[in-house]
């Protein structure tokens, strides 16, 4: 076995690990970083579920019933730009630092200290955002994708959301800094680039996304508040400056943030089904380059959220090619999954299930995502209810699914119990089939001509709200399930083996469970 | 700080590391800085963001470009089509004005001059100077869409209640692609008071 922390000869100071509050505070170990990196990004996701929640409350009728519109906005952008920075990436940085070094044998990251420092700086950040609601105008109510000039004429909360921005896409890169300089750095002796399992290099690629494209969300952010408070006219067509600038310097950023969401959890998918199917993973090498090509792809893809702003046929054209050309690689990764189940001994763990359910709900998200890239299709259904429907089939039942089976998966693990087998199933059918039933009658929606971000809507499609927000009440009301689980196994349950999957080959199954504190200090050798 | 660590050699490699990524740190966010004139520069060659060339709406009236375009005249009159061209005007938070075009579209030949005005009138009862900002779509149509004159090359000032016509003149260059058969040239009035907008909201 590899446990050889008993016979650590460095004298590391932090063998002696202090208690209580401080551990938290000044950790700089990558397993209390990674859990309190998914312990956040759990609030968050309660907290931005409550907004959720509120919204689909006020569409429950057609009509104004609980709120004014212009906080109705301020739900909609807030539960979109928590959700994203607040829940997902840490949630997959939490992975990211729990996993990455289990998986190729390191005994920490390459840089605890910044670990830390850029953990601390998320709360941090999350106070600054959240507290938008309770400054003079109220929070930030123009979308999350920050568009001026709605962004450069709202009052105070909008600089403070901009600061918040700033700090957690510092807090990215840093933790993007880490995983590569772990990655290339740190390996055991014998793990070739190549031996890597899928994870690590998923995240491997995302870093390198995060590290090329943070730095400009960082700059289009930084011109709002130039704009807002110093008298710059970058986006400000009053000054000669141009509005749909802002629209291109954002989504250069933010068509590779969407994979910095998913490749991740592609990369927990492609560890949870091999296992559960006692197969390796089919097709390993062209899955790695699938990945990368996606993230290549990323780059030059930008402008299919923009069709409607004006482009001529060949801008149109290309960014229509682009983006259908990323159905390749994907496909190439769904044919793999399913070539991996093919004739395996397949068992249906709280984990599988969910993985299945990720190939299944994130390819009809991936066919939902082809149909807007056709650009006179695009130009109906541009900010309708099918964009709606389209990335929470991507993000939730997308990210958010390979996460939360990713966390019953290592669970185990992390915690040294066994979670409760029949509780983590009925989270699980609750949370699938909810989840089809509040944002399947969005595709209905949308295509019938429902604009997304107006919390009235007309008569015509009061029936589908209303589907849609029981699913949605059910869906949230799911998740308190997730919770009670998660901290059931964490108080105790059934003991776990180191190996409490049988068909689990990677390295972090050959420690004890739960991991100890310090782990692969004498690396092991991967043949 | 650890001359004497034994993990020296790595980090060592650290560092190397460190400072390559944080190099590209740095280059990235420069680039998203370098986009902007690159974006202008774009923009000028393609008119993609709907800006006419030629004389360029500064106060003060026509500037002529180095390349005489302001000076250019019509090579024909292209009889063989009609080109449809739609007036729109939008007044931003902060003026407190009226505005509209006097005729909505207008059906014309390419390379005919043609002339056209939109009515202003101001609402509230005190001076106010205000500065139209323009721009034409589709964004291909900007650089042949040519303006010999027009209230948007200069401020216009509105006394308290006045209501003024606002003319301007232009010809719409018969090498426009043959795609485009509307045109829609959009007007935006801002208060050229500074923080005029920020005292509104």
């Amino acid at each position: 076995m590899y446990t050889a922390t008993a016979t650590d000869t460095h004298g590391h100071d932090h063998e002696h690990a202090p208690t209580g509050i401080m551990r938290w505070i000044a950790s700089t170990n990558h397993k209390d970083i990674g859990t309190l990196y998914l312990w956040f990004s759990l609030f968050m996701f309660f907290f931005a579920g409550t907004l959720a929640m509120m919204i689909r409350a006020e569409l429950f009728q057609p009509g104004l019933q609980l709120f004014q519109p212009g906080f109705f906005n301020q739900l909609t952008t807030m539960h979109g730009l928590i959700m994203i920075f607040g829940a997902i990436m840490p949630a997959l940085v939490g992975f990211a630092n729990w996993q990455i070094p289990l998986m190729i044998g390191a005994s920490d990251m390459a840089f605890p200290r910044m670990n830390n420092w850029s953990f601390w700086l998320l709360p941090a950040a999350g106070l600054l955002l959240i507290s938008t609601f309770f400054v003079p105008g109220g929070s930030i109510g123009g979308g999350w994708t920050m568009y001026p000039p709605l962004f450069i004429q709202g009052g105070i909360g909008y600089d403070m959301a901009i600061l918040s921005v700033h700090l957690m896409g510092i807090s990215s890169i840093m933790g993007a800094i880490n995983i590569i300089t772990t990655v290339l750095n740190m390996r055991a002796p014998g793990m070739t680039l190549m031996k890597m399992p899928l994870f690590v290099w998923t995240w491997f690629i995302t870093a390198f996304l995060l590290i090329a494209v943070m730095p400009v969300l960082a700059c289009a952010i930084t011109m709002l508040l130039t704009d807002r408070n110093f008298g710059t006219h970058f986006f400000d067509a009053a000054g000669g400056g141009d509005a749909v600038m802002y629209q291109h310097l954002f989504w250069f950023f933010g068509h590779p943030e969407v994979y910095i969401m998913i490749l991740p959890a592609f990369g927990i998918i492609s560890t949870i089904i091999p296992t559960f199917s006692r197969k390796p993973l089919f097709g390993y090498v062209s899955m790695v380059y699938a990945v990368a090509s996606i993230a290549f792809l990323s780059f030059i893809v930008w402008a299919h959220h923009m069709f409607t702003t004006g482009m001529p046929v060949a801008g149109q054209l290309f960014f229509m090619y682009t983006t259908m050309l990323i159905a390749v690689p994907t496909g190439v990764k769904v044919f793999n999954w399913i070539s991996t189940l093919w004739r395996g001994a397949i068992t249906f763990e709280t984990p599988m299930l969910f993985a299945l359910a990720f190939v299944i709900l994130f390819a009809i998200g991936g066919f939902s995502g082809l149909v807007l890239a056709l650009v006179p299709v695009d130009i109906q259904l541009q900010d309708t209810y099918y964009v709606v429907a389209h990335f929470h089939y991507v993000l939730f039942s997308g990210s958010a699914m390979a996460i939360m089976g990713g966390v019953y998966y290592w669970l185990p693990k992390w915690t040294g119990h066994m979670y409760d087998e029949r509780l983590g199933k009925i989270h699980f059918w609750l949370t699938a089939i909810a989840f089809n039933i509040t944002f399947f009658p969005m595709h209905f929606l949308g295509l019938a001509g429902m604009p997304r971000r107006i919390p009235d809507y007309a008569l015509q499609f009061a029936d589908f709200n209303m589907i849609a927000s029981i699913g949605g009440f059910l869906l949230g009301a799911s998740q308190l399930l997730f919770l009670y689980t998660v901290v059931k196994c964490v108080r105790g349950g059934a003991p776990a083996p180191a190996r409490p999957w049988d068909g689990a080959d990677t390295l972090e199954w050959t420690l004890p469970s739960p991991a100890p504190y310090h782990s692969f200090v004498t690396p092991p050798l991967v043949k | 700080m650890a001359a004497a660590h034994p993990l020296d050699p790595l980090a060592r490699r650290h560092r190397k590391l460190l400072l390559k990524l944080l190099a590209a740190i740095v280059l990235a966010f420069g680039f998203g800085f370098a986009l902007v004139p690159l974006y202008d520069a774009f923009c000028a060659l393609t008119g993609l963001n709907g800006k006419t060339r030629g004389p360029e709406f500064i106060a003060g009236g026509l500037k002529e470009r180095g390349d005489g375009a302001a000076a250019r005249a019509p090579s024909r009159i292209d009889t063989s089509r009609t080109i449809t061209v739609e007036f729109v005007g939008t007044v931003m938070p902060g003026l407190p004005w009226e505005m509209q075009p006097v005729n909505a579209r207008m059906d014309l030949h390419p390379g005919e001059l043609h002339q056209a005005s939109y009515r202003v009138h101001n609402l509230s009862d005190k001076t106010i100077v205000g500065q139209a900002i323009p721009s034409v779509s589709p964004g291909e149509a900007a650089l042949h869409f040519q303006k010999l004159d027009c209230f948007c090359f200069a401020q216009q000032m509105l006394a308290p209640g006045e209501t003024k016509e606002l003319p301007l003149t232009f010809i719409v260059q018969p090498e426009v692609a043959s795609d485009v058969r509307t045109i829609t040239l959009a007007y935006s009035f801002f208060n050229v008071a500074p923080n005029a907008a920020a005292a509104a909201r």
